[in-house]
This record gives structure tokens, C-alpha cells and sequence, in this order.
């Protein structure tokens, strides 16, 4: 395989944003008719990167170069990278739910006949790019009628309308269930048959092993190596070290935990997807926690984290169906936000700007508005109380504002969180549910909402965490759950946590389940 | 922050929402004097303040209800035909049942209601667009107010004609203006210093920065002097005559629900609904609970427009309140609510009326054609949101501020990166 030309070559490319270096110096090497894989964690520059090369960072907004058929190419647009023949088919598929499958394997490029789209030729060749990748539907139905793999399936024939010679895949099976997973990896290996170029950026490492010919790995937007599949006999737990490679020092604050009793349980949580009945986002969770203790959870995008926390918080996502809650030895029933406030549950978001603050608000309302009735004396609201308790929590959390009555707006991202955390700690909780605390947020700021989360379990709270990145829960987590696939595969102490066991428990269905 | 902005903060409380408050209140302020000098002293005269009042106090009673129609992020295109339907029955009972007036006014507040809950349960839980549903019920209660009165027109007794013709009546001594007016004016200015004043404490309780003294002064001075004026002129007209029995319940309904907006837990979450629907849910917010009450509010103050309207005329008419949901959506919208829902206040609404009625009136005096008029406020309404939407792309929201832009070099900071970055996508479910 190595001996293949080179297709394409991106050579020290560097993208920054202000304030962040999104890529530094990154080398891509992929020769024609292989499978390339891209891994990382998130956050390590993978769609950055991928973006940069199908011009939606256009030529111009980085530094470096992509050599691509053996000349520099200088990408202005998508449309520029798609006609060199370049696809990027992304996670979330582009696909108009209300047209048929013709109908969007041609969008944007329907055949056409003096002006007119020749229906004729357009339903010839979506028959034939069908059959191509093995999709075997009335080229009528809409998309909205069939599955997720099929959708997948009709962005990948849309591709080869466009006569792609370099196929991107950005996650292409993690909505999938195992068995179109499999076919699209079968179906990626017959397109290398006939000569196409792949890349696939993918979390699941099997698929990776099983599938791909050389692999590059990234971390912290630079190149860490670019591996032989074959050649160097690389397996999965080989691909973990290159991704997690990296030494964690100290920051966290030091912290000696004070863990008491179990006082927070779930027993077999089930939940079904909001939408696609037949999909669980979570099979018969349970974990508990203790008071003091801060928990971590671990788990790929989609793992059903997220789908997990909101749904005991008051259910909601998804649709309920069986599990118990038990809280200081009782089992009780939440089964709306304000009964989950009432029992002395919060739950902050992992997307602050679109489902956890008001952005029209200013900090004061932020701050009291998921308990109001605390301000409230004989059904009138108090501001002097009001802005005292705001007032409080810019001074202990040391939010960055010259007052509370500034809107929430002004602030930075890491400020943000804090009134977030304010509005949260203001409802008295027993149990905090932190989702994704840290995303978006710089190192400084990080290190100030760790210590806060530590000083909340220091006053006997129970609080779980959720998020993506490993050493963030490894630093600042007394235990860890990893999920996944909506199952919780292992609980993990500290003592005993390191990446790359983390990563293989939540990439695997090894121990709990494989039915 | 600039001078400007801070004199305009400590004037008006300065938060984003009642920014716009700032401009229309010079806006206002400068309609009525250019009518006033234009209509050589008519625009200001007691008759014609007395008829303005009389004339858009349904108007203004619609705007408030549909402030909070818009901030939750709906619309109600039903009012005036609710309004109509509601007089149609009121006028109907009265006629056909000698049912005592205000026995009838109860009704009508009671036919408000169910409608109301009508168009709430369709709204609130089934999640049908407010759009949509006050559409069909716009041709519905337009229709039933035909079917009720046989699209003929039903005069209404006399007692009833109070509310919406009535006036204040002439008692005590003979001072040469009319005593509960003026007594009326005398509890508004004590009303607007004790505000300032429990204003300044609450700041001084906060522990927060309390505006210099001349600042309240000038927030106390200016609008007695308008209260002052307005209070000559209207128990100064015509013997008889005097400040409006709907002008009365106008101020009166102003007052309560500015309160309940602001100072009550259901005036918050009306705000968090419409300023983030989803992140209000996961606060506690029932959600469903707010879109019915907000809604069916709207119906029952459309009732009592109705009411007021149908007391002023004497009779209630098939053609009755056609057109009037644009009227008030428009006095929302120009007194600074956001299309997207999630800002505007009760006063600027008022004053957005306030607007647009006194552009009707001082055309009308100046004898310009109906065609006209509407032409002109058609392009006001255009330029008011228009210049909204402008300044908000430019990151402000003064009217001042704007025209001092030439002369500063800030640019709104750019959205952080981190956050433009991520290689989670945007669904608000992943994890």
C-alpha cells in the first residue's frame, strides 16, 4: 500500500482562531485507493482540519498547503473542493427530509435539459448509484421515511453524483446500529477495490483497526504520528496511546475528599429515544453516589450521557420507561423540572448559550431564576434579596462583571458557566448534574470551576460529572462511570483510572452487554 | 461605557430591554409638539386630548395584552374580532334579557375567558402556532359576531355607556376645573415621587450604586410636569367633560400588569419563556401553564376592549374592531418588544400606542386624507423595527449611540472561537 502515489498531502497546516491555536503545523499524508483513518480526541483538531481541506476555511484563512493530485489546490468554497472532487459527508447528514431519495441525491446538481431537470436521466442514475451502495428503496420514498443508515447511504450516493474521487466520513457510524455499520464499512472496502480514497474520522477504534489502512493521529491540533495499519500492527490499545499520550500536571486544585454514605441511587434506568421508539438511549442504568463524592462519566458522543442526566432530571428527554430513583433511602418520583428542583436535584447543561441561559437575562435574573419562590415574600418579588443573593455568588465564584444587573451576554464564556453554577447553587441542590462544566472555557477558568465543584462536594453534595475529556475526569473525579452505547460498562475508582482503560471501556461492549 | 449611555441608564434603569423605551419617548415627545405647533395649539387643546384618550384607550388595552402575547413569542390575531363577538353578546344579553349592566360586563369578561381557554388549550397543548390558531379564530369569532346579531347592529342601555363614554363627574366646590380630576392628577404626582423615592431605597438596601440626586430629580421634575399639564387640560375642557372613564381603566389595568410583569414570578417566566423556551423548561417553568394563561389573558382584555368600544358607540355593529389586532401589535412592536419574543415592557407599549395615535390624531386635524394616514403609519411602524433590527446588528441599541458611531472605533467583540469550534455539533443532545 505504500508504495501508492500520493493523492493528497497537506503539508504544516496551521489554522488559528483569536486566542486559540485550532491546528499548529499538521501533516497529512494519504495515497490514492487507501482507507485513511484520523483519530483523536475531541477537541484535537479532526474537523478542523477536515474543514480546512474542503474549504470551508478558505484558502487564505490558514497558513501551509494541500498538494492534491500531485498540485497545490486553493479551496475558496465547498463547491470549489467538491469540484476538484473532494466530499465531505458530515455527522449530521444534509439531507431534506421532505424531498425522495432521487430528489436529494441530485440537489444542488440535478441533470438537467434546457433548464429543465430531465426526470428521465436523473431516476436512471439514481438507480444506478443505489444499487452502487447497496440501498435498496423506491427511489421515491422521501428521506424522511427511511432509517438513519439508509440516509447515510443516499449522502454517500449523492457523493458519487458528484464523481468523487476523495470520500471524507466525519463519524459515519456513530448514529448507526451494528449491522449498517457493518455494511458501510463493507461497502468502504469495495469502493477502495475500485480505487476511491477514503478518510474516515472515527471514535470507534475496532472499526478503525478493522477497517482502515494507515491511521493519523492528532492531538492538541498538532500530528502525533502517522501509522502503517499492517506494517506496524497497529490494534486499538496502540491508537489510545497515541491519542492520550499526553502527561497530566497539575491542573486541579488539590483536594482531599471527605466521601460519606450512599444518599443518590438509580436502578435500572431505561429511556427510549424521543422520536425513533424502537432505539433505547439508556438500557437499565444504575450508579450511585455518595455524599462528598464527585462522579464522573465517561462515554463517546452519543453514548447517552446527556439522554441519561436529562432524563432523571425530571424527565427531560425521551420517553420513560422503567427505573426507580432512590434519594436518602426512599425511592421518589420526579417526574417534571420542578418536582426534580423541589427534591433538591440540579442539572446544568452541556450547551450553556442554547438550553441553559436566558441571553436576554442579565445576571440577577440568571441567578434566582430556577428558584424564584426564594425571592419571593407575599407573591412579589424582592430585589433587594434578589440582588443581594446575586450579588453573593459574583463575589464568591468571582464572576467578572462590574455588576449583576449586566446582561449575561456581556460576559465570557467562562463567567457565563459561573452564573450557571450560581443559578443552580442558588436552588439548594443535594445532587448536582454538571454536564460538559468546561466546554468552551480557557485553562484559568477551568481551573476556578473545578475548585468550585470541589468545595461543593466538601459541603456534603453529591456531584456527577459528564464530560469528554478523560483528564479532566481522571483529575478531578473520586469514581467513573463509562458508558456506552446507552450502557454503563464500568465503574472505575480513581486509584485504578487511567485513559486508556477509560477509553476501551467506553469504546467496547466487552463486559455488560452484547445481545 | 459612554457618558451618554450612562446618563441614559441612570434616567430609564438602562437594562437592554426598555433601551428602546428611551427613543420612543423623545419620539413621542416630539410628535406631540410638531402636531401641536402644526395644528397651531389644537394637538394639546383639553377637547382633543379628552377625544384622543376616549378614542385609543381599547387600543391600548388590546397593546397590553398583547405585549405579553408577544414577549412569550406568539401573536393574537383575534382581538378585534373577539372584541366584536364579545360586544355583539354583551349588547345581545342586555337587549334580550334587561340584564342590569354591570351584570352584563361580567358576562362579557366570562364569554373573554372561555374564549380565551379556547384558544390556550389549542395553543399551550396541543402546540398548534398562536399564528394559526387566532387566524381561524379571527374568521370564527368574526363570523359568530354576524351569526349572534344577525349582522345587524344592537344599541346598547345608558348605564352601560359609561365605561366607554363616560366621564368623571363634576362634584365639590366650584374651583373652574373638574375636582376628581384634579384630585386624580394629585395621587399621580404623589404616586411618582414615592416610587422615586422606595426606588432610591432598594438601591441603598442593595448595597449598589444609588444615582446622584440631581439624576432623580430630574426623573421626579419631568414627568410631573407632564402630569401637571395634562391634568389642566383635561379637568380644564368643556363643563361636563373631564378625564375618561376608559382612560381610567386603561391607567388603572397599566399599573397592574406593569407590576405583575415585573415584581411576579408568572411576569418572569412569561419573559424566560420567550427569551429561551427550552432553557426555561429545565428552570421549572411550566411552560404549558404560561402559553395558556398568557393567551387566555389576551382574550379577556380583548373582551373588555370590546366592551369599552361598544359603550362609546351605543351600539354594537357587525364592522366592530376590524383591524385592531394590527393597531395593537403595532404599538408593541414600536414601543421596542423583540419579534423573537423575550423583550418589551408594558410602558413602552403604552408609548408605542401613544405613537401611533397621536400620528392618527394630528393628521386627522391637519385634514389629511384616512389614505394617507395609513401610508405614514405603515412606513413608521416599517422604520421603527427597521432601525431596531439595525442597531441590534451593530451591537447597540440607543438611538443616540448611533449617531455618535462615527465618532468611535469600538467593534463588537467577535463571538468566542472556542465555542465556534467545537467538534460536537450543535445538537443540543449529543453526549
Amino acid at each position: 500500500m505504500s508504495d501508492a502515489p500520493v493523492l493528497l498531502e497537506m503539508r504544516s497546516i496551521t489554522k488559528e482562531f483569536p486566542g486559540v491555536k485550532a491546528l499548529s503545523d499538521v501533516n497529512l499524508v494519504v495515497r490514492a485507493g487507501e482507507i485513511h483513518a484520523i483519530a483523536g480526541e475531541n477537541g484535537a483538531g479532526k474537523s478542523t482540519l477536515m474543514k480546512v481541506l474542503s474549504g470551508v476555511y478558505p484558502y487564505g484563512s490558514y497558513s501551509g498547503q494541500i498538494l492534491y493530485q500531485g498540485s497545490e489546490s486553493r479551496f475558496s468554497d465547498i463547491r470549489a473542493s467538491e469540484n476538484a472532487g473532494i466530499v465531505i459527508i458530515h455527522q449530521e447528514l444534509a439531507l431534506v427530509p421532505g424531498l425522495s431519495i432521487t430528489e436529494n441525491i441530485f440537489l444542488g446538481n440535478e441533470p438537467r435539459r434546457g433548464g429543465v431537470i430531465d426526470w428521465k436521466t436523473a431516476n436512471r442514475r439514481a438507480a444506478e448509484l443505489m444499487a452502487m451502495v447497496g440501498l435498496e428503496e423506491d427511489p421515491d420514498t422521501l428521506i424522511g421515511d427511511i432509517g438513519v443508515g439508509k440516509q447515510q447511504l443516499v449522502e454517500i450516493a449523492k457523493a458519487f453524483a458528484k464523481n468523487v474521487k476523495l470520500l471524507i466520513l466525519d463519524e459515519p457510524t456513530a448514529a448507526l446500529n451494528e449491522d449498517d455499520s457493518q455494511h458501510l464499512l463493507g461497502l468502504m472496502r469495495e469502493f477502495r477495490q475500485r480505487g476511491i480514497t477514503s478518510i474516515i474520522i472515527s471514535h470507534k477504534l475496532n472499526e478503525i483497526a478493522e477497517t482502515a489502512d494507515s491511521i493519523t493521529i492528532l492531538r492538541d491540533g498538532q500530528t502525533i504520528e502517522t501509522l502503517d495499519i499492517k506494517a506496524d500492527g497497529v490494534d486499538e490499545d496502540r491508537i489510545v496511546r497515541g491519542m492520550v499520550g499526553r502527561e497530566l500536571h497539575s491542573r486541579f486544585p488539590d483536594h482531599t475528599p471527605n466521601i460519606g454514605e450512599v444518599f443518590f441511587e438509580v436502578r435500572d434506568w431505561t429511556v427510549r429515544h424521543p422520536i425513533a421508539a424502537e432505539r433505547l438511549v439508556s438500557k437499565n442504568a444504575s450508579f450511585t453516589v455518595r455524599r462528598g463524592e464527585i462522579v464522573g462519566f465517561a462515554g463517546l458522543m452519543g453514548a447517552g450521557r446527556t439522554e441519561l442526566a436529562m432524563s432523571i432530571f425530571g424527565r427531560s428527554y425521551g420517553t420513560y420507561v422503567s427505573g426507580q430513583i432512590i434519594k436518602d433511602g426512599q425511592e421518589i418520583v420526579i417526574k417534571s423540572v420542578s418536582d426534580a428542583i423541589a427534591h433538591g436535584l440540579a442539572y446544568v447543561s452541556e450547551d450553556r448559550k442554547s438550553i441553559g441561559l436566558n441571553l436576554l437575562d442579565d445576571i440577577k435574573t440568571s441567578v434566582v431564576s430556577a428558584k424564584l419562590s426564594k425571592v419571593i415574600s407575599h407573591g412579589v418579588i424582592d430585589q433587594v434579596r434578589e440582588h443581594r443573593a446575586a450579588e453573593d455568588y459574583r463575589k464568591s465564584l468571582r464572576v467578572k462583571a462590574p455588576s449583576v444587573d449586566d446582561p449575561v451576554t456581556t460576559l465570557s464564556g467562562g463567567n457565563q458557566q459561573k452564573v450557571v453554577l450560581a443559578k443552580w447553587m442558588f436552588t439548594d441542590p443535594d445532587l448536582l448534574i454538571l454536564d460538559e462544566p468546561t466546554r468552551g472555557i480557557d485553562v484559568g477558568a477551568k481551573y476556578e470551576i473545578y475548585g468550585i465543584i470541589q468545595r461543593l462536594a466538601d459541603q456534603g453534595k453529591g456531584v456527577v460529572v459528564i464530560s469528554s475529556e478523560l483528564p479532566e475526569l481522571i483529575g478531578l473525579c473520586d469514581r467513573i462511570y463509562t458508558v456506552f452505547e446507552g450502557t454503563i460498562t464500568g465503574d472505575i475508582a480513581r486509584a485504578d483510572a487511567d485513559p486508556e482503560l477509560l477509553l476501551k471501556q467506553m469504546t467496547s461492549v466487552k463486559k455488560a452487554q452484547r445481545s | 461605557m459612554s457618558r451618554v449611555k450612562e446618563l441614559q441608564k441612570s434616567l430609564f434603569g438602562g437594562t437592554t430591554s426598555n433601551a428602546r423605551q428611551f427613543g420612543m419617548i423623545f419620539t413621542l415627545v416630539a410628535i406631540v409638539l410638531l402636531f401641536e405647533i402644526l395644528t397651531n395649539g389644537l394637538t394639546l387643546n383639553p377637547g382633543n386630548l379628552i377625544s384622543l384618550v376616549s378614542q385609543y384607550s381599547y387600543i391600548l388595552i388590546l397593546a397590553i395584552g398583547m405585549l405579553m402575547v408577544i414577549v412569550a413569542g406568539h401573536i393574537d390575531l383575534s382581538v378585534g374580532s373577539i372584541a366584536a363577538f364579545v360586544g355583539i353578546v354583551v349588547a345581545k344579553v342586555m337587549q334580550d334579557y334587561s340584564l342590569p349592566w354591570f351584570v352584563a360586563i361580567l358576562v362579557g369578561l366570562a364569554v373573554g375567558a372561555l374564549i380565551g381557554a379556547w384558544q390556550g388549550f389549542w395553543v399551550a397543548y396541543v402546540g398548534v402556532p398562536a399564528f394559526i390558531v387566532t387566524l381561524a379564530g379571527m374568521m370564527l369569532f368574526r363570523g359568530g359576531n354576524q351569526f349572534i346579531g344577525n349582522a345587524n347592529t344592537i344599541p346598547v342601555p345608558e348605564g352601560f355607556r359609561v365605561i366607554g363614554a363616560g366621564f368623571l363627574p363634576e362634584i365639590g366646590p366650584d374651583t373652574g376645573y373638574n375636582n376628581p380630576t384634579l384630585l386624580l392628577g394629585l395621587v399621580a404626582c404623589v404616586a411618582i415621587v414615592i416610587r422615586e423615592w422606595r426606588g432610591r431605597r432598594t438601591r441603598r438596601e442593595m448595597g449598589a450604586d444609588v444615582a446622584p440626586m440631581w439624576i432623580s430629580v430630574i426623573r421626579v421634575a419631568v414627568p410631573l410636569v407632564v402630569v401637571v399639564f395634562a391634568t389642566l387640560q383635561f379637568a380644564g375642557g368643556r363643563v361636563g367633560t373631564s378625564f375618561p372613564v376608559s382612560g381610567i381603566i386603561l391607567a388603572v389595568l397599566v399599573v397592574i400588569y406593569s407590576f405583575i410583569t415585573r415584581n411576579t414570578a408568572g411576569g418572569r417566566h412569561i419573559y424566560a419563556v420567550g427569551g429561551n423556551a427550552r432553557a426555561a423548561e429545565l428552570s421549572g417553568v411550566k411552560l404549558k401553564r404560561v402559553n395558556f394563561m398568557v393567551m387566555m389573558n389576551m382574550s379577556i382584555l380583548a373582551a373588555l376592549a370590546g366592551m369599552i368600544f361598544v359603550a362609546r358607540s351605543a351600539a354594537s355593529g357587525p364592522q366592530d374592531g376590524i383591524g385592531w389586532e394590527l393597531d395593537a401589535i403595532a404599538a408593541v412592536f414600536i414601543g421596542g418588544a423583540a419579534v423573537s419574543g423575550g423583550l418589551g415592557t408594558i410602558s413602552g407599549s403604552i408609548v408605542g400606542g401613544l405613537v401611533m395615535a397621536v400620528l392618527n390624531n394630528g393628521l386627522q386635524l391637519l385634514g389629511v386624507g384616512s389614505d394617507r394616514v395609513q401610508i405614514i403609519k405603515g412606513l413608521v411602524l416599517l422604520l421603527a423595527v427597521a432601525f431596531d433590527v439595525y442597531n441590534k446588528k451593530q451591537g447597540r441599541f440607543s438611538v443616540i449611540e448611533s449617531l455618535m458611531r462615527p465618532f468611535r472605533r469600538d467593534t463588537p467583540a467577535p463571538a468566542s472561537p472556542a465555542e465556534a469550534e467545537q467538534e460536537r455539533g450543535k445538537s443540543p443532545v449529543a453526549g
